[in-house]
């Protein structure tokens, strides 16, 4: 009596809820993840095409930087006092800023966005350069900042008890420190240190590398806790149980079950921070404890620029209008990923 | 009846050859004086506890090899606690569980690993019972990743043979839990738990959450699997309908109790304890002539709070025939009538119901 229909064909079948997918895409055996119906979403969506293209623009120029200022001619560093011509780059009785072009910036078919006051260095190789300084800090101390908070949020959400209360004071306690002043006064004192103690050169490859560690240190606690709470309520959802009673772990139930379920918050969260980091490195090198001298960073570059301002304004403009436009498409594509991956936004 | 598809052919026998099978009729599984209280505290900085939960209060039973056990009570009475103590989810307070003989009260993670072969759980939500970020595939196959076993023609071809085992459409081995229905999601969540082999399945109100016309389906898979892999049930649900099917015997709960267990026909045809006449009196009756002979017993009142269950009976506020001796006495379980037939109560009922 019992069995029959549900040996012969997918039981439960010819009943209404039994549903689209069966019908519409029954030839289509590969499923639909959450995430490939995201996917699917942000590539209808127009701002976060033209932002996601944006990024990659910005991303291939950092990453072809040596091979770009080849094409353009001139080194980030190379002081250029003379044109192919023999003519004065600069006015030296101006106080060196750039001798014609654009708004007194030196622009030349030569020197595509000007050159530097008083040294000649070809902008627009320093603004290709900057982009490397800028993204290497944002997403490496994104990386740090995402996998601390990620880890301890998971842990502390999982083991509860003691362990939940030691990791969230530690959290407060982050939460509650002047991270910007910290930062400020750290850097510096932490490059030192490195050098004097361990005697790594405080060379610019350090400075990126502490830029990252304290960026990174100083932003993972906001996430852990949001990790945290995620991780107390999918810790009860069944399946958790479930695994548990197969005889796993924590360390199979946190990397295993309780991680994949993160993966939208994560992706939200890093889209979130890049663009604050990539400020952040801007205001670091402007206040002159990031990249240091030769190294171009637009931060550097603002920080630079606003001596000559009135003479020479669109040297401030270029690194500002990059610093802009990278940290615009950021968060709008930051926006639009938070969107797709939101079930309940109603769009698509 | 055809099994082609059944995994046996995969050869895992082998692997599990050392496991002792139980033979038919013997007891499998038996709780004594199993207890969970669940403390609850007060202060954020120092806790200290101020009373506990009492969610299961101490209840014995056995399983015997190859039968159901129905296990009913109304929400809150501490059915998925038992359920959960039984397969080592929880941590029991008090009592003992024995499992093929071994005391498993108090194992810890490691050393129960071998028995979660063994006993497995199916969950009443089939939404929140599968990680929705992971594929049938990976979710059938999460047994095997586990506890390491390797099945001879892949786990792919396991977890294969599973699916179609419990009627699903084994090419849908790709698809994410939100593209099946309700039912279809409890068959997902009945394979992974038949994977191992195991002796004995928690079904935990496995067809609550299901279509009226889809839970007879899910129970007739779990009947006729019971059959084909001599599995033993711990079948609960909260009223005595759904059970009256599948079970061999049932066990009825009230506030961490059990206050009567019976012989399926037993119970429903000649209960002792008034609670169990209040939930066989709201069982809809396919006779007519059957509702017009048995009164309908409305029970009023709010179950009490296990922090703070009644003394002696703790059916007693809510009882109609409740005199002053079942506040002062608790009623003990005992054999009344049928052989293995226990009713905890001082005035148990004289007539039949039927
Ligand atoms: N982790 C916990 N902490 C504190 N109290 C709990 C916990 N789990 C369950 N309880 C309490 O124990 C009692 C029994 O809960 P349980 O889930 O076992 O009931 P149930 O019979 O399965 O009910 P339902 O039919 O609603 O599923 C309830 O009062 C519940 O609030
Ligand atoms: S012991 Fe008393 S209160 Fe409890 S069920 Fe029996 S008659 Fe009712
Ligand atoms: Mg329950």
């Amino acid at each position: 009596m019992t069995l029959g229909a549900t040996e012969a064909s997918p039981p439960d079948g010819g009943l209404p809820s039994e549903h689209i997918a069966e019908t519409a895409e029954a030839k289509q055996i590969e499923g639909r993840s959450l995430g490939q119906i995201a996917w699917a979403r942000l590539k209808k969506d127009k701002v976060a095409l033209i932002s996601a293209t944006l990024i990659l623009l910005i991303i291939a120029i950092a990453v072809l930087a040596p091979l770009i200022v080849k094409i353009s001619g001139f080194p980030p560093d190379q002081p250029n006092f003379k044109d192919s011509n023999g003519n004065d780059l600069l006015d030296t009785q101006l106080g060196g800023i750039p001798a014609g072009g654009l708004f007194g910036s030196g622009m030349s078919s030569e020197h595509w966005l000007g050159v530097e006051p008083q040294n000649g260095r070809d902008v627009f190789a320093r603004l290709v350069y900057g982009a490397r300084a800028s993204l290497l800090v944002a997403l490496g101390g994104t990386v740090v900042a995402v996998v601390l908070g990620t880890v301890v949020g998971m842990v502390a959400g999982y083991f509860r008890g003691w362990v939940d209360a030691l990791l969230s004071r530690v959290m407060d306690i982050l939460l509650s420190f002047p991270t910007l002043l910290f930062i400020l006064a750290l850097t510096p004192v932490i490059a030192d240190r490195a050098q004097s103690t361990f005697g790594i050169p405080d060379n610019n490859t350090l400075r990126m590398g502490v830029l990252i560690f304290v960026l990174g240190f100083f932003g993972w606690a906001y996430l852990a806790r949001i990790v945290r709470g995620q991780t107390l309520s999918i810790r009860e959802r069944e399946f958790i149980d479930a695994a548990r009673s197969l005889g796993a772990g924590p360390g199979y139930v946190i990397f295993r079950q309780i991680l994949p379920n993160l993966i939208p918050t994560l992706l939200v969260y890093a889209t979130l921070i890049i663009p604050t980091y990539i400020t952040a490195e801007a205001a670091l090198s402007f206040l002159g404890v990031g990249v240091k001298e030769p190294t171009a960073s637009w931060g550097r570059m603002i920080s630079d620029a606003s001596n000559w301002y009135e003479g020479n304004p669109l040297y401030l403009f270029f690194p500002g209008a990059m610093l802009f436009i990278t940290v615009l498409a950021f968060n709008l594509l930051g926006d639009s990923v938070r969107d797709a991956l939101d079930p309940r936004a109603g769009r698509s | 009846m055809t099994t082609t598809s059944t995994p046996k052919s995969t050869g895992r026998a082998t692997a599990f050859s050392e496991r002792t099978n139980p033979v038919r009729g013997e007891v499998l599984l038996e709780v004594e004086g199993l207890q969970r209280h669940f403390p609850v505290t007060q202060g954020i900085v120092f806790q200290r506890q101020t009373g506990a939960v009492k969610a299961v209060d101490g209840i014995d039973f056995q399983l015997i090899a190859g039968e159901t056990l129905g296990l009913v009570g109304e929400s809150g009475c501490g059915k998925s606690t038992t359920g959960r103590l039984v397969t080592r989810l929880d941590e029991p307070t008090g009592g003992k569980i024995t499992f093929q003989g071994a005391d498993i009260t108090h194992l810890n993670r490691r050393q129960m690993r071998p028995f979660r072969r063994d006993v497995q759980i199916i969950f009443q939500d089939p939404f929140s019972s599968l990680n929705p970020r992971q594929t049938v595939g990976t979710i059938i196959a999460a047994p095997f990743d586990i506890q390491g076993i390797k099945s001879e023609g892949g786990t792919r071809k396991a977890v294969q043979d599973l699916m179609a085992r419990v009627g699903l459409n084994p090419e849908h081995y790709n698809r994410y839990p939100h593209e099946f229905s309700g039912g279809q999601r409890q068959r997902i969540g009945i394979a992974r738990a038949l994977a191992l082999r195991p002796k004995l399945i928690v079904c935990d109100e496995p067809v609550s959450a299901l279509d009226v016309s889809i839970q007879a389906q899910v129970v007739n898979l779990l009947d006729d699997l019971q059959d084909e892999f001599d599995l033993t049930y711990l079948f609960v649900a909260h009223d005595l309908s759904v059970v009256r099917h599948i079970s061999d015997r049932v066990a009825v709960m009230y506030l961490g109790k059990i206050v009567e267990i019976a012989a399926r026909d037993e119970l429903y045809n000649h209960s002792r304890h008034p609670y169990t006449h209040a939930l066989l009196s709201a069982v809809p009756e396919p006779d007519p002539d059957a509702v017009k002979r048995r009164e309908r017993i409305r029970l009023t009142g709010d179950v009490p709070s296990p922090l703070n269950p009644p003394t002696g009976c703790r059916f007693r506020t809510r009882c109609w025939k409740a005199q002053d001796v079942c506040a002062e006495q608790e009623p003990p379980l005992v054999q009344i009538g049928a052989p293995g037939h226990l009713a905890a109560c001082h005035f148990p009922e004289e007539r039949d119901v039927v």
